[in-house]
């Protein structure tokens, strides 16, 4: 099913450098790719092939692991009506990206969430600031060794009585 | 005969206390101010089945023309501030009502994002329990302020600019 994929294939063709895997789950496809040449396949993907529409930006952290982050990003192509998704792995000492405003203008606010929550910060952003949480704020609530009652509180441990 | 009353039953012997608590307790205009799906509740009473209007409670959409906050829904950390300058800018006597869990205490959200009650940062004159709270509970504690409010000493003196009012706690 990935080798029939049109993004798969021509991507394979253009970017085999870039892939690090690729990947199929009840039907969507994800890419894996390095972070350098993100912004190229992106622009790529658009005039190309037509992914016009960049429809969430979000990110994982896997804590342990030597890439710790994992961006995410949905792509929907309004003509074509399929769905693709990229993935990129990020150095927990070094999670900064390209940003993608330049290619979609969608990607400025949901880049900002990402950098909000979990501190990743994205090159070439034109207004990189905080967008949920209050602007005096310290820490990245949705990184997983953030307490989840915030900091300076006793965390839960279940009810006593 | 007995005594003559020439004035009829036209005269009231009162405390001036008493006078200004009991016009205070019949006209409390609320803010209009909801942060979560209290308010949604909140509307529902001030709405025609349950009706606010009966007890002289109109909700203003200014924190100038208002006596009451209703603190309806969660209060998050963000959100905080701006309630402060709301409940700033309302003029004295004024009175805060915790409507639901999350107003009370947090309620559900034990996050890092959401204030854990409103009682951290504004007096609160009355709790309401509830996630949410029946139209007829929120009524209940209005009901209930409206008694703490009639017995609050000093208003009179207070209003021309003698002492402070006494919150009466029983």
């Amino acid at each position: 099913m990935t080798e029939n994929n049109r993004a798969v294939q021509t991507l394979r063709a253009r970017f085999a450098d870039s892939i690090i895997s690729v990947s199929e789950f009840r039907n969507e496809i994800t890419v894996v790719v390095r972070k350098e040449d993100l912004t190229d396949i992106c622009t790529f993907l658009k005039e190309n092939l037509e992914y016009n529409l960049l429809e969430d930006v979000t990110a994982v952290d896997y804590p342990g692991k030597s890439r710790r982050f994992m961006m995410v990003y949905h792509l929907y192509s309004i003509p074509k009506k399929d769905r693709l998704r990229l993935k990129a792995p990020l150095d927990e000492s070094d999670p900064c990206i390209d940003s993608l405003v330049p290619v979609w203008k969608s990607a400025n606010w949901l880049e900002r969430e990402v950098f909000d929550l979990f501190g990743i910060t994205f090159n070439n952003h034109p207004d990189l600031r905080r967008i949920l949480m209050p602007a005096d704020w310290v820490g990245h609530p949705l990184r997983k060794d953030y307490p989840l009652q915030g900091p300076g509180r006793e965390p839960y441990k279940g009810r006593l009585s | 005969m007995g005594v003559d009353q020439p004035l009829g039953d036209n005269v009231i012997f009162t405390k001036l206390d008493a006078l200004v608590n009991w016009s205070r307790k019949s006209s409390l205009w609320p803010m209009t101010f909801g942060t979560a799906c209290c308010a949604i509740e909140m509307m529902a009473t001030g709405a025609a089945s349950h009706d606010f209007d009966r007890f002289g409670i109109i909700f203003r959409a200014s924190p100038r023309q208002a006596d009451c906050i209703i603190i309806a829904g969660t209060v998050t950390k963000k959100m905080l501030p701006v309630i402060q300058t709301i409940y700033e800018q309302m003029p004295e006597p004024k009175w805060v009502i915790a409507m639901g869990a999350c107003a009370c205490s947090g309620g559900i959200f034990d996050t890092y994002s959401v204030v854990q009650g409103i009682d951290e940062a504004l007096p609160v004159d009355v709790y309401i329990p509830g996630c949410p709270p029946r139209p007829e509970a929120l009524l209940y504690g209005v009901l209930k302020l409206q008694e703490k409010i009639m017995k609050e000493k000093n208003s009179f003196g207070n209003a021309i600019g003698f002492g402070e009012r006494v919150d009466m706690k029983d």
